[in-house]
This record gives structure tokens, sequence and C-alpha cells, in this order.
């Protein structure tokens, strides 16, 4: 059961850094492309953002219906950082609903527009801040010492800074993929592909950044994913995608970018997961929260998962026809103006 | 200021702000699925503008709730992690239902909202139906997960920890049905009478607007008969109460000592030091009729609890005393409606009538607010009643005001912005025409 649960945890999470993430992406990459982003962004994110981000309310259910030891001990340690990310989401959804709505008034947009960068760009730092610091192990067993030591020092350090900087590139990247083919003309389909090809570059670097910073902050992660075969087997199959990617992207095959870029994120998130397994969260000065000490009790786990099973039957088929209403449709538009 | 107090305030905060867009999602869908569903009935185009202005009211209350809805599923552990830790395996089960209910909400507003033009004519319209069903049902799943805390069951608490978890028992808790049903019906009591009212306001402006005209048609429609239902849902809650939380009951009504017969104690103002509530009206022998259907039964009082364990009476009792005032208005305007409908219709369309349609517009949402401070307040000082003390739940990280000082702050920012929104969108009706296009 527990493993189940971990699997739909894995998955929620893949589909909310996949999607959700790349609603907080667009609003990364508006940044860059400015203006001209806007009315394209619009429309691709209004039909589906709501519907994005409920995958992030699904990972959290699971953790604290599944695992309420984690969710307690993330909730008091990394307070602030999950409270700047509540900050996020709450000025991201808002500020973007509102200016496609807010069409009669002329100073507003500014107003929103710039809410909604910031808090484009804020939301995935922290949320990847929040990632790092649980494989860190900085968090203490018990709270002893200063503010700084119980709560800053968990998540203040190069490390997870680290892969804050890494999710954000991470997110504005699958958005500028994304964005290739949900662009009209030609000459947006080029602005988000040179986007794309900028961002996939600092994605890389960053990547190995965080290897860096690992070890800076005495965190064996290298060493770690020598150790795992699932993890080995995800870098390797994510650095040969790189040239196929690369080329994709320089034609503009949106489709094949999209697809590959998914294998790419999958990668990421599995190799984590292999690294991490069975660990949830490092712990220092006393043993690591793992999926089995810190699970809820049998009965709760077993109704989880029909609900889980319940909830997917539901949603999968309902989520399938939204995308097919509002993305599949771009998609096939773009083999008549595309190229 | 006092970390604990702090941590309290901000779950007020989020949660007083939360309820309203709550009740909103609950309902609006609803209206506009009526409009919609008379668009196509009738072919009469102002429903269909109608459909369409109310579908924007939906998206931008709807953005607001799922942001403000996301911030309290975090906050239950920021500010609670003690009690999450324990009540997670016990009441997540809800949980994981109201985010299936929400993902499915969400993907058929979507659908609703954008894909007129994608959509058939028939998907579309039931895209909608989708929307509010599953608006009420999330709704219902989070409820049971706070009914579980006035009324827990389904786990033996044995030192300090919960075993024998049972989710299904827990979810369907004592007060869970009382509590969905008194909050469903409020959500479509608020909601709709605050549309009316708003609708009506404009009406006053442009009497030969057949657009407004509709929308409080529809809306006072929707309002009356949840106005009319509420009394008998909280005769329910009462009687639930009475068995489940006599002290809360007992706050509800300052009733100091335990009395038989209990009379009903309406207004005054409770004096804690001398355990008697000043310039009450007193109804002899009500109040065990309410609680227990006999006239002659014995009502718990404050007096069976040790002082240490009450809930602040005064609050609690003003409060209660506000919803019932709250709901009574609402039900007498209900009862006016139903009389011109079948009797005076022009009465309808009278100045005075639209007049008080519109000071109606925040008397459900008084009531709702008012409601909830019964609910949340009356069950102090615990967090799971009789289980577990909120103080013994709250936060160890020090600093608590600054977050609540950020959060009120972004809360009133937000609230000014929906405000001034709301007003344009209203203005871009009344002006133009042809604003009502279609999103895509």
């Amino acid at each position: 059961m527990t493993e189940i649960i971990i699997f739909i945890l894995g998955i929620a999470l893949l589909l909310y850094v996949l999607l959700g993430g790349a609603d907080f992406g667009a609003g990364i990459i508006e940044i860059f492309t400015g203006k001209k982003g806007i009315d394209t962004i619009s429309r691709a994110i209004a039909p589906v953002w709501e519907a994005n981000h409920i995958w992030l309310i699904l990972a959290i259910v699971i953790i604290f219906n599944g695992f309420p030891h984690v969710f307690a001990v993330l909730t008091t340690y990394l307070h602030i950082p999950l409270f700047i990310i509540l900050i996020g989401i709450i000025f991201r959804g808002t500020a973007f609903t509102f200016r496609y709505y807010d069409t009669l008034n002329n100073d507003a947009p500014k107003y929103y527009t710039s809410l909604f960068r910031i808090s484009s760009l804020l939301t995935p730092f922290f949320l990847g801040v929040t990632l790092g610091a649980t494989i860190l192990g900085k968090i203490p067993a018990e709270i002893k010492g200063t503010f700084y030591e119980v709560f800053m020092t968990p998540w203040v350090n190069i490390f997870t800074f680290s892969t804050g900087i890494f999710m954000t590139l991470l997110f504005g990247w699958l958005a500028s993929v994304y964005l290739i083919g949900e662009a009209g003309d030609l000459k947006s389909r080029r602005t988000f592909a040179k986007t794309s090809r900028i961002f996939f570059v600092m994605l890389t670097i960053s990547g190995l950044g965080v290897f860096l910073a690992a070890e800076i902050s005495g965190l064996p992660l290298f060493e770690k994913f020598t150790h795992s075969w699932i993890a080995i087997g995800c870098v390797v199959v994510a650095t040969l995608i790189i040239p196929f990617l690369w080329k994709n992207i320089q034609h503009r095959k949106s489709l094949r970018t999209r697809f590959l870029a998914g294998i790419q994120t999958a990668c990421i998130i599995t190799g984590w997961f292999a690294v991490q397994f069975p660990v949830m969260v490092s712990v220092s000065g006393g043993p690591h929260l793992t999926i089995m000490n810190s699970r809820a009790p049998e009965s709760t786990m077993t109704l989880l998962v029909y609900a889980l099973f319940a909830g997917i039957l539901l949603i999968f088929p309902a989520f399938y026809f939204l995308f097919k209403v509002f993305k599949f449709r771009n998609i096939e538009k773009e083999k008549v103006i595309g190229n | 200021m006092d970390d604990f107090l702090a941590a309290r305030l901000q779950m007020t905060v989020s949660f007083v702000f939360h309820i309203v867009f709550a009740c909103i999602g609950m309902t609006m869908p609803w209206l506009m699925f009526v409009a919609e569903l008379k668009w196509i009935k009738t072919g009469e185009k102002v429903f269909l503008d109608l459909a369409r202005a109310w579908a924007r009211g939906v998206a931008i209350f709807f953005a607001v709730g799922a942001v403000s809805g996301t911030v309290l599923s975090f906050e239950l552990g920021l500010l609670w992690p003690k009690f999450m830790e324990h009540a997670g395996a016990i009441i997540g089960m809800p949980f994981s239902w109201e985010g299936t209910a929400f993902f499915l909400e969400a993907i058929a507003l979507g659908i609703f909202l954008y894909g007129r033009n994608r959509v058939s004519r028939r998907i579309h319209l039931y895209s909608g139906l989708v929307v509010g069903i599953a608006g009420v049902v999330s709704g219902i799943f989070v409820i049971a997960a706070n009914a579980w805390m006035n009324s827990p069951s389904g786990f033996d608490w044995v030192n300090g920890q919960a075993i024998n978890i049972d989710p299904v028992k827990a979810m369907f808790n004592k007060a869970w049905f009382q509590q969905a049903l008194h909050m469903t019906i409020a959500a479509f009591a608020s909601t709709s009478f605050a549309v009316a009212g708003i609708h009506a306001f404009l009406r006053l402006r442009d009497r030969r607007n057949i657009f407004h005209e509709k929308a409080v048609n529809i809306a006072i429609s929707f309002g009356t008969v949840a106005a009319l239902l509420q009394p008998f849902s909280g005769d329910i809650s009462a009687k639930n109460v009475a068995r489940l939380q006599p002290v809360k009951l007992a706050a509800m009504e300052s009733l100091f000592k335990t009395s038989k017969p209990a009379s009903l104690v309406i207004g005054g103002i409770p004096d804690v030091e001398e355990q008697k509530a000043d310039y009450a009206i007193h109804i002899p022998k009500l109040l065990s009729f309410l609680a227990h259907g006999d006239f002659n039964a014995e009502v718990e009082g404050l007096d069976k609890t040790s002082k240490g364990n009450w809930p602040p009476v005064v609050i609690v009792h003003f409060a209660f005393q506000i919803m019932v005032l709250m709901g009574m208005l609402m039900m007498g305007a209900g009862m006016l409606f139903l009389i011109f409908k079948f009797k005076w219709k022009e009465n309808l369309d009278k100045r005075w009538w639209l007049r008080l349609l519109v000071w109606f517009t925040p008397v459900g949402f008084i009531a709702v607010e008012a409601g909830w401070i019964v609910t949340e307040v009356g069950r102090q000082p615990w967090i799971i009643y009789n289980i577990m003390k909120t103080k013994d739940a709250v936060t160890p990280m020090p600093g608590v005001q600054y977050p609540l000082y950020l959060i009120t702050v972004i809360y009133i920012l937000l609230t000014i912005a929906v405000f001034g929104l709301m007003r344009r969108q209203i203005k871009a009706i009344d002006t133009n025409p042809n604003y009502l296009k279609d999103h895509d």
C-alpha cells in the first residue's frame, strides 16, 4: 500500500511540475518576452491553470493523510519558505485572473502583471528550496537553539538555493517549450524557441551547480546517485535526450519537444525519488523520516489508496478531455501554420 | 503579541476571508447554470448575457477561493502542526475526496468558461452542472473534517496517541450531517441574497433593464428556498449541539446554570462574572423544547464544566444571536417574496422592495461568519473536542505575528481589489452591451 501511495505522490508531483510548474514558468518567460508574450500566455494558461494547480493540493493531501508526521515536521521547520510559497500562490492566481478579466481598468494591468511575474518567480524558487531542504538533512530532530538555528538553518544555505534556482529554471524552461506550440505566428514561435534554448543551457548549468553546491554543503549527492541504479539510469536517459531535444527545439517541433521535455522532467523526479528512497525527510541528530516510520496506520493507508484510485478514475478522463478541448487542438493547428 | 493568539487570529483572518468565496463558489455556478439552461430553453438572449456575466463572476471568485483555500490547507500544518500530526491520518480521507471533487470542479469550470465555442452546447451546459455539483460536494467533504473536530470519532485516544483509526467512522461523525446541511443551505442563502441585492441595486438605477430583472428573479428564488429551509436544518443543528457539545449550546444561550426546564434567552449581554445575561428576553421552557424536543427537559448549563474549559461566552452568545437574527430576516424576506410572487405580483417591481433587497446584500454573509464563529469559538479551548487543546497544537515557531500581519494586509488588499474589479465588471455590463462576448 505504502509503495502505491508513494508512486501516486510521485505522479502528482511530476504532473504538478509539468503542468502547474509550467504555468508559473509562463510568468517567468513573460519577463523575457515582455508585452508580446502576454496574449499567448494568457490564452494558454487561462482554461487550465486552476486544474493544474490542484496537483499540488493532491500532493499535500497525500502527505498529510498518509504521512502526517512528515507534514508536521515540514510545516514546523520549513514554516518560512512554505509561507512564502503560499503568498506566491495567492498573488500568482489572483493577479493572473484579475489581469485577464479587468479589461476596463487602464492602470491595474500594470500592477497585476508585475505581481504575476514576481510571484511566478518567487514560488518555484521557494518550492525548490523546500524540496532541497528535505534532502539536505539540516532539519533538526528537536527544537533546541536559537530561532535562526531551528527555523532558518534547515533551508538557508547554498544547496537549497541551488535547488531553488534549478526549480525556477525548470519551470521556465517547460513553459517556453510548451509556448512554442501555443503561439500563433512564426515570429513568436521563434522567440519562444530561442528563450527555450537559453533556459535549457541555464538549466543544465544549474543542474551541475546543484551537485557542486551539495558537495560544498557536505551532502554527498553525487555518491548517493552512484549507489542507485535507477538514479544512474535516469541521468543517462536525461543526458542522451539532450541532443534530440536541442534539435527539436531548434526546429520548433512542439509536440516532440513537449514529449522529450516531459521525459526529462520525469527522469529528474524519478532520480530524486530513487536517491532519497526510502527517506522522505533527512533529519540531523535523529532518525530520518522514512516512508516506513512516518506513515499512517494501515487502515488509513488502505482507504487512501482506494480514494486515490477512485479519484484517478474520475480525474484522468476529465483532465484528458480538458486538454483535448484546449491544448491538443493547438498542436494540430501547428501543422498548418507551422514551419 | 502572544504567539498563540497570533496563530488563532491568523486562522480567523484566513477563514473569515475564505468562507465568503467558498459560499460563492458553491452557489454561483448554480445560478449560472440556471441562466444557461433558461437560455437554451427559451432562446431569450438576456439569459445568455446573464450566464456569461455570472460566469465571469464565478471565474474571479473561484480563483480567489481556490488560492485562499490552498492557504488554509497549508495553515492547518503551519499553525497547528501537532493537530495535523494526529488528525492527518484520521480525517485526511475527506480531504482527499474533497481534492477529487475540487479537481473536477476546476476542470469543468475551465470548459464552461472558455469552451463555449469549442464543445457542443450540451457538453457545455453539463460542464456548468458539474461545476455546481462538484462545488457543493467538495464543500461537504471539507465540512466533514471540521465536524470531526467538534465530534471526534473513529479512533481511540490512548496516552496522547490515536490508535484503532477508522477513517470512515471519523468522516461520518455525528456532527457531519447537520453541519454539512446547515452550511450548504447557508451558502445558497447568503450568495443568492447578495446577488439579488446587487442586481436590485442596478435595477433601481435603470428600471426597464430586463437583464437585472431576470437576475433578481433567479437569485431571489434560490435565496427564498434556502432561507425557508434553513430553520429546519438549524433545529437539527441545535439538537445535535445540545447532545454533542452541551457547553457550546450553553455559551450560545448564556445558560450559566443547568435548568429544568430551561428558558430561551434572546439577545442580552452576558455577564460572565455574575453568571447572568442582562437585558435579555426570556421565553420559558422554549430552550428545553428546542434542544431536546421536550418542554420540561433538562438543559446542561456552563456550571457542569469547569470554568477553565469554557469557550469565550460573550463572543459565542453574540455571534449566535446575530446569526439567528440574520437568518430570521432572510426567512421573512423569502416569505414576502413568495406572497408577492403568488398574490401581489406588482410589488416585485416596486422601489421599496428592490431597496429592501439591496439592504439584504450582506445579511447572509454576516450570518455565515457569525455561524462559523459560533462553531469555532464555541469549541474552544479545544481544537479536537475533549481530546486536544488548541494551545497544545500551536506551532513552536516564535514570531507568528509577522505572518499574521502580512496575511491580514494581503487579504485586505485582495478584498479591495475584488470590490474594484466587480464594480468595473458591473459598469461594463451597464455601459457596453457588447461587452459580454466570449472569452475566446
